[in-house]
């Protein structure tokens, strides 16, 4: 355990916040097209301002995600992307970049690591979290202990389906931030922010005071600005990495320039 | 009258031993616990068990025999061999029992549509039969690579009236269908039920198909002491999810004198590494993936291998949690069988008794075959036909390796050349 007094996730985010009223999180597969563009993407979004990064870890069964990272997982894994692969750009990312790093990937991978060795190397990478959409809370007591022991937050998932006594539940282990899914389904679909949205975000303001990033569906920097006053953080999916398939490097930072000036 | 399951009793959070659990998104957290309850519900009412073993009679032609197998017993030469015949089941197989079974519970929950996983099509077709005769619509996952291998029973779904769906990602087989499925209800819950195909999946799913299944399990222990006067001395059935397994040694699970014998599909061997055997061969580890903690085929860094059976309905990375736990604490013993051994016990059942077991069941015949030359013939064994292998003829005549049968196929397509 360190001793300094580094800043919380929560601390770094309210930070940011307080120079812009909305922060800015994207998203890539490791390994998705290639570690090279990978590294190029990287610095787009650090050059763009982006504040927040989810850096997924391919896995061979990814059930919470939509077709385009499916794809994604399948080819990284194909590629031979592993945890050595993995840890060894995110430590760089993190080192190189201003922008905070979070580990996305899902539970069987934590669970072969074991949670003491998968909380150290995400901190020794310079990580502050972690969002594993297949592990519920009640299920993470272990892990949310040697992540507190190394300065990392699990990022709790709520979702339009969740009742009241299940938000106020995972709202109780909520630290960092939270990880409001805008609706029902997996990731890579347009989602109607005007449906409900406000309602839902309402609830999960009630149910913890740590900052709120609203993702699935949030593809323009028109979805990005009407988040504004009801989110933290609005997270950037799939629509980044189409926009690098469709129009490469040029298209990519000409999105991540227009969501950031969502955000302002 | 319905069936005693206490060894099949989960711990809080739904966990046998260290096996089992609920590892979904979230997004599917209430829908699950909207399962649990309606399921508990469904059980505490003795009607609701009335009901389904009823319909079982009256559509799928329950109860199925235990058939006593005096040719077979004299080949071997040690054991008297007793078949359970789940072949006799509407579709042909026991699929349809839990296909039913959930079916009704979707009625009672109020749901207009069900989804189902499945890998040879077996599971799929029963489920279309379900929905077509219970009222729902109906949506079949299946993999890519599965659609391309069985078109005769993507044939019978689509005119059952369901909608079958190709799956593309991954492995392209039954895994990634049920990675489909979840991805389908994360988003169709409120009207949609998924029909889980096996002892698999997130809690209730292991308890409550293996509940379902259990209506196989009493109906052979009462029909052991009838035609034979005893139980057997062990009972013998494949384990691919491991339903037909969990639903037979249900019957026997507190009579300590039944060995119960699950057999899984060495492939090729399994040195090759082309097999599908999680727990017998020893390479199987513990992980979490589709919903559930257990022993699955993976490498070091927990990412699936692919697996490899002559018999589709085998060929899974996973195994039913319930199975996994009553294996690591010795109540059953697991074995895997080879392709070889499985075409050969195929041919001697078919040749002895007439009977056409499903390339799955016919790996616990291997397993019988085996074993029952070293028992004294006033021992009994038991094993579960879980299906029937006369309509998957285009895999059985491949396994079998039938040059009458490909002839004929190029015959037929020539045909339709134009
Ligand atoms: C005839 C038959 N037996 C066995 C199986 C394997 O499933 P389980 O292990 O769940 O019984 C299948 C699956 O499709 C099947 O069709």
């Amino acid at each position: 355990m360190t001793v300094d007094q580094r800043p919380t996730l929560e601390g770094r985010l309210r930070e940011r916040l307080a120079d812009k009223p909305l922060l800015l999180m994207t998203h890539l597969v490791v390994g998705y097209p290639s570690l090279e563009d990978n590294w190029v993407m990287l610095e787009a979004m650090d050059a763009a301002g982006v504040d927040l990064v989810e850096l997924q870890l391919p896995f061979s069964e990814p059930i919470a995600d939509g077709p385009a990272f499916v794809k994604a997982n399948h080819e990284a894994i194909a590629a031979g992307i592993g945890w050595e692969e993995y840890f060894d750009l995110t430590a760089r990312a993190s080192a190189a970049f201003s922008f905070e790093t979070l580990f996305m990937g899902y539970y069987n991978s934590v669970y072969r690591m074991g949670a003491e060795p998968f909380a150290g190397r995400l901190a020794e990478a310079g990580m502050r979290g972690f969002i594993v959409p297949d592990l519920p809370p009640e299920e993470a007591a272990e892990l949310r202990e040697h992540a507190r022991a190394n300065d990392l937050d699990q990022v709790q998932i709520m979702t339009p389906t969740s009742s009241p006594a299940r938000l106020a539940e995972i709202g109780r282990h909520a630290s960092g931030m939270v990880y409001c899914a805008a609706r029902t389904g997996v990731t890579g679909r347009q989602t109607d922010l005007s449906q409900g949205v406000p309602e839902f975000l309402a609830r999960c303001r009630e149910a913890t005071s740590v900052p709120l990033g609203v993702g699935f569906g949030i593809r323009t920097a028109d979805d990005v600005r009407a988040l504004r006053g009801l989110a933290d953080v609005a997270i950037v999916g799939t629509a980044g990495t189409q926009a690098w398939l469709d129009g490469g490097e040029p298209g990519y930072r000409e999105l991540l320039d227009a969501l950031v000036a969502g955000t302002r | 009258m319905t069936a005693q399951l206490s060894m099949w009793e989960p711990s809080p959070g739904g966990y046998f031993g260290e096996f089992g659990g609920s590892f979904v998104p979230e997004v599917l957290h209430e829908t699950l616990e909207e399962v649990r309850e309606a399921f508990e519900a469904a059980r505490r009412d003795p009607g609701f068990w009335r009901l389904y073993v009823d319909t079982m009679a009256e559509y799928a032609g329950r109860p199925t025999p235990v058939t006593f197998c005096p040719n077979l017993t004299r080949q071997l030469g040690g054991a008297q061999v007793y078949v359970k015949r789940e072949d006799l089941n509407h579709t042909g197989a026991h699929k349809a029992n839990n296909v039913m079974g959930q079916g009704l519970l979707a009625q009672r929950m109020g749901k207009k549509r069900v989804i189902a996983e499945t890998g040879a099509g077996q599971h799929g077709v029963a489920t279309a039969t379900m929905a077509a005769r219970l009222g729902f619509e109906c949506t079949i996952y299946m993999g890519a690579e599965d659609v391309e291998r069985q078109h005769p029973n993507v044939f019978w779904m689509e005119q059952l009236g369901a909608e079958v769906v190709a799956v593309t990602d991954g492995t392209r087989t039954l895994k990634d269908a049920i990675n489909a499925c979840l991805r389908d209800w994360a988003e169709s819950m409120a009207d949609t039920h998924y029909v889980m195909g096996t002892v698999c999946g997130p809690h209730p799913f292991p308890q409550m198909v293996t509940w379902f299944q259990s209506i196989i399990g009493t109906e052979a222990r009462a029909q052991m002491l009838d035609a034979a006067g005893a139980l057997p001395d062990a009972v013998y059935a494949c384990v691919g999810g491991g339903s037909n397994a969990s639903g037979i040694f249900a019957g026997f699970g507190e009579d300590a004198g039944v060995e119960l014998v699950g057999v899984e599909a060495g492939g090729k061997g399994i040195d090759t590494g082309q097999h599908a055997a999680r727990l017998a061969g020893g390479q199987g580890r513990t992980g979490v993936a589709q919903g559930y903690r257990t022993v699955f085929l993976q490498n070091d860094e927990g990412l699936m291998h692919d697996t490899y059976s002559c018999a589709a309905g085998l060929d899974y990375i996973g195994v039913g949690p319930i199975l996994a736990h009553l294996g690591q604490q010795g109540r059953i013993r697991f074995e895997s069988v080879t392709d070889a051994e499985v075409v050969d016990a195929l041919r001697l059942a078919m040749r002895t008794e007439g009977i056409i077991p499903a390339l799955e069941s016919a790996h616990a015949f291997a397993a019988a075959v085996r074993e029952a030359p070293h028992l004294s013939p006033d021992q009994r064994i038991l094993v579960n036909q879980s299906g029937r292998g006369d309509k998957d003829i285009f895999t059985v005549a491949d396994a079998l390796d039938d040059e009458g049968w490909r002839e004929f196929i190029r015959q037929r397509a020539a045909g339709y050349a134009r």
